[in-house]
């Protein structure tokens, strides 16, 4: 049992577990009750807790790869199909997913199989998602059950499609509130020949950023752009107990290497540097996408800030000394706090630095019932929304709680 | 009434709605109530002033706008829309009016909002790597602003000289490098948008994802029917430090796609891959004397990008996996001058086509193994009509554009035309694809919405649009049928 489902289970008595084994099975579950949560593989256990007893649609019988063509780069899979053996059948295929969807089990603490309909939900990307699209840009086209029982497809199989609205966008990062999907179609690209990894030594938060940006600037076509301040850095055994500026780069042999020794020239001031070999890139960015270096078995508070990349060291700033480190060119900050997640003091940060959207993704129970886990939006914006949902579930049959 | 009863049908076979007689009454005052919102020369309500704004690209219809109001801020557009929507009188947004699939035809009984004034670049941050402007401005001033920078702004349209950035957000446009860089919903970050009672909301900003709805990804391809966006913040990237074209010559047009997929299957994912059939290049070449091969009958060209070395390790396997599929000709381009031309040619495929004949041309977008299949019943159906056709699309991503060649002062073969070209989008369809991967929708494929989606997947795609603008006053004869509607949804904004 997941710990989301655990969760609900030491809240109430009531509940009951739906596990569709088909889209009608679905249809029909919706159709004949209300009250429900949808999950996957219950190991994004985010968002806000609250009490009353909910239904559980768990999507993990609904599980499978429909169809896979390398050639085409798009694959077809029932929504509670296991990343791990989406992941297994792409490395057949020489191919993967380029959002590298992040798994929260280390930081969260949480078990079971993520899957590919809670990755999406989540939107969950990984540090290609600055120059390579979040999960949502590689999303092509769903099939899904509304509130009102109706089965409706969106999107397709095709990279380029405008036929229509681009529904698939509002289920993308709706965390299962909008509509339970059955039916995903994503894109994948080819697997890279190898990778690798420029690490510059000794630079404080905001020589980082420029240097990243500088990084940016120039053709060499860098796909990963982290910061790791001397205390988070300490804790990989790659960096000597230095800070480390990471520039990952990807392709065929023969082109990373030209890259790297350009990058080597353009920082020849920082006399500290050293490459990371292919297996060492994997390791360090996988740890980075899934933030291990918060992991450590607490529920203290982290959060997931996204602000314009110059922003980030000036947001991490307003904390003084703080455990946090940067992904996405600066612009996303993964910040760990002691005790009280101090939201207010976080979102007055995000609104000083230029604007954007901070996440409370772990907390602890109580902290995770009082408070707003996901930035509020503003009023307009918030209207819409509602209105949205409405026209996926009149009825108010989702939990929508969990964005609250 | 209902929405069928209150449709019009015109010279050929698209249905708009009638026009409602009241609106057309109160011209008068409308019109001075938009002149009182924007002052001196941003209202044009004369015929002769108004007659190029009758119709867009896709230039088979054309109607009467009410007026046309061509705002400077925001403001004015908030206040603009506003008045119009307490008034219902529909609204027809309008970027450059380069729309292929007639998204900004207007009706008699609208109003057009051009954004033709609003052009300017507000911020440009290259640490960032973000760029925000005025919608109106055009694809191209953005990657002109900061080519000397060594940046660009990656969709770039076909029309890219004269589209505008908020007529690209509202179809969502591609181009021919959106193989490697996405189309415009991958490169844009934000928008300043007017709803239709005037409230204004950013959505995005220099930070990616929402908290939220991703509201800015409904609105990307949303075809003006949600509101008006009115600035934009984009994406920037570093040029690459070389990109040279190549193109390579096939007997048969199998020959070619194969190669495509091959490639792609290989591990590598060029700029981009085009493709073009005979007559396409005997077009071009007359027209761009591109160099292109003249004795072979599919011609890829295949950009890839990158240091000198780079392009040649690249090349040197695309090369191999060419040679593969029986490739005849392999012609790289020897100067910048020499990869121009041969961008120039097939950039110029629409225009050069339309100096030769009419054409309509079609947009639909199919799964890349199904490209043999999808062009040789694209020459059977085309053949079957009496009608000639040039293919000219992007082969890396499946996206189709067959010309369709006609007379447009013929009556029976421009209905002809019309009607070959709804078969070979039910092509797509049945083949896995869809109708438009990056005109839009607007009326051309309007009464095709059906042939690929149920009633239950378009009356989500309505309420959600409904969501916005429930009257249905923002671009309310675009993308939906009216057989779809039904009766509670007014097919003119003004039931």
């Amino acid at each position: 049992m997941s710990v989301l489902q655990q969760e609900m289970r030491d809240n109430m008595s009531s509940v009951k577990t739906f596990k569709p084994k088909s889209e009608a099975d679905l249809a029909s579950m919706i159709l004949g009750g209300d009250n429900f949560e949808i999950i996957g593989g219950g190991t994004r256990a985010i968002g806000k807790l609250d009490t009353p007893p909910r239904n559980l649609i768990d999507m993990t019988g609904m599980s499978g790869i429909i169809d896979y063509e390398p050639a085409e780069m798009v694959m077809i899979a029932k929504a509670g199909t296991p990343i791990a053996d989406i992941e297994k059948a792409l490395k057949k295929g020489g191919q993967r997913m380029v959002f590298e969807p992040l798994d929260y089990r280390p930081l969260l603490g949480t078990k079971g199989n993520p899957t590919i309909g809670g990755a999406i939900a989540a939107n969950a990307s990984g540090p290609r998602r600055f120059v390579a699209g979040a999960c949502r840009d590689s999303f092509l086209g769903a099939r899904f059950v509304n509130g009102k029982g109706d089965i409706i497809k969106a999107g397709g199989r095709v990279m380029k499609n405008v036929t229509g609205l681009d529904l698939i966008k509002l289920l993308a990062g709706s965390w299962g509130t909008i509509a339970p999907m059955s039916e995903v179609t994503f894109k994948v690209v080819p697997q890279v020949e190898t990778e690798a990894t420029l690490v510059l030594h000794g630079l404080s938060d905001l020589d980082a950023a420029k240097a990243m940006a500088s990084a940016m600037a120039t053709p060499c076509e860098v796909t990963g752009a982290a910061h790791l301040p001397q205390n988070i850095a300490e804790q990989f055994k790659e960096f000597d107990g230095k800070s480390a500026t990471l520039l990952r780069l990807e392709g065929f042999e023969k082109s990373v290497n030209l890259r790297i020794e350009k990058l080597q020239a353009i920082f020849s001031e920082y006399s500290e540097q050293h490459v990371l070999n292919d297996k060492q890139t994997k390791s360090v960015w996988a740890s980075l996408r899934d933030v291990t270096p918060f992991s450590d078995g607490t529920q203290e508070p982290v959060w997931k800030i996204s602000v314009a990349p110059m922003a980030g060291h000036q947001l991490v700033a307003e904390f003084g000394p703080a455990d946090a480190y940067y992904d996405w060119q600066g612009g996303l900050v993964w910040l760990r706090l002691d005790g009280d997640p101090h939201v207010d003091k976080v979102r007055a940060a995000v609104k000083k630095v230029g604007g954007g959207h901070a996440t409370l993704v772990r907390a602890s129970d109580e902290h995770r019932r009082s408070v707003s886990v996901f930035q509020p939006e503003n009023p307009a914006v918030a209207e819409i929304s509602k209105r949205i949902r409405k026209q996926f579930d009149p009825l108010g049959k989702f939990y929508t709680g969990r964005m609250g | 009434m209902t929405a069928t009863e209150m449709t019009s049908e015109t010279s050929s076979g698209i249905q708009m709605p009638k026009p409602d007689q009241a609106i057309l009454a109160r011209r008068e005052e409308i019109v001075s109530a938009l002149k009182a919102i924007v002052p001196g020369e941003g209202v044009v309500d004369n015929e002769t002033e108004m007659r190029p704004f009758e119709t867009d690209g896709f230039l088979a219809y054309r109607f009467m706008p009410l007026a046309v109001v061509l705002p400077e801020t925001t403001e004015q557009i908030a206040q603009v829309l506003k008045y119009l929507a307490q008034e219902g009188v529909p609204v027809i947004p309008r970027g450059a009016g380069t729309s292929l699939s007639g998204g900004a035809i207007p009706q008699e009984d609208a109003v057009i909002v051009g954004l033709s004034r609003m052009i300017k670049i507000l911020d440009t941050n290259y640490e960032n790597r973000t760029l925000t402007v005025q919608a109106g401005a055009t694809n191209l001033s953005i990657s002109d602003a900061v080519a000397s920078d060594g940046f660009f702004y990656a969709p770039d349209p076909s029309s890219q000289l004269a589209c505008s950035i908020g007529g690209n957000i509202g179809m969502n446009s591609g181009g021919a490098h959106c193989l490697k860089y996405g189309v415009t919903t991958n490169n844009l970050l934000g928008v300043k948008m007017v709803l239709i009672d005037g409230t204004v909301v950013e959505l995005g900003g220099e930070h990616l994802d929402a908290p939220g709805l991703d509201l800015l990804g409904i609105i990307c391809g949303s075809e003006g029917q949600l509101g008006i966006v009115t600035e934009a913040t984009v994406r920037l990237i570093a040029k690459p430090a070389g990109a040279r074209p190549v193109m390579f010559g096939f007997d048969t047009s199998e020959d070619a796609g194969a190669c495509v997929a091959d490639i792609i299957g290989t591990g590598i994912v060029p700029v981009a891959i085009e493709f073009m059939d005979k007559p396409a290049i005997d077009i071009c070449e007359a027209f761009a004397k591109a160099g292109y091969p003249m004795d072979v009958n599919a011609l890829l060209i295949v950009e890839v990008e990158g240091s000198d070395e780079e392009m040649d390790d690249m090349l040197a396997r695309i090369v191999t996996i060419a040679k593969r599929h029986k490739v005849n000709v392999v012609k790289e381009s020897q100067s910048a001058t020499e990869a121009a031309l041969i961008w120039k040619g097939r950039k110029s495929a629409f225009g050069a086509t339309g100096r030769i004949a009419d054409y309509i041309c079609m947009d639909g977008t199919v799964p890349l193994g199904q490209l043999p299949h999808v062009l040789n019943e694209t020459a059977r159906i085309v053949e079957s009509y009496g009608l000639r056709v040039a293919n000219v699309f992007h082969a890396g991503d499946g996206n189709m554009h067959p010309l369709i060649l006609y007379n447009i002062n013929d009556p029976i073969e421009a209905q002809k035309a019309e009607d070959c070209g709804m078969d070979l989008l039910k092509l797509c369809v049945d083949a896995g694809g869809c109708l438009t991967g990056e005109h839009g929708v607007g009326i051309e494929k309007r009464d095709l919405m059906l042939y690929q989606y149920t009633q239950e997947d378009l009356d989500q795609q309505m309420a959600v649009r409904a969501a916005f603008d429930p009257e249905w006053i923002l671009n309310p004869s675009k993308v939906f049928p009216f057989e779809a509607r039904g009766n509670e949804r007014p097919a003119t904004g003004n039931a």
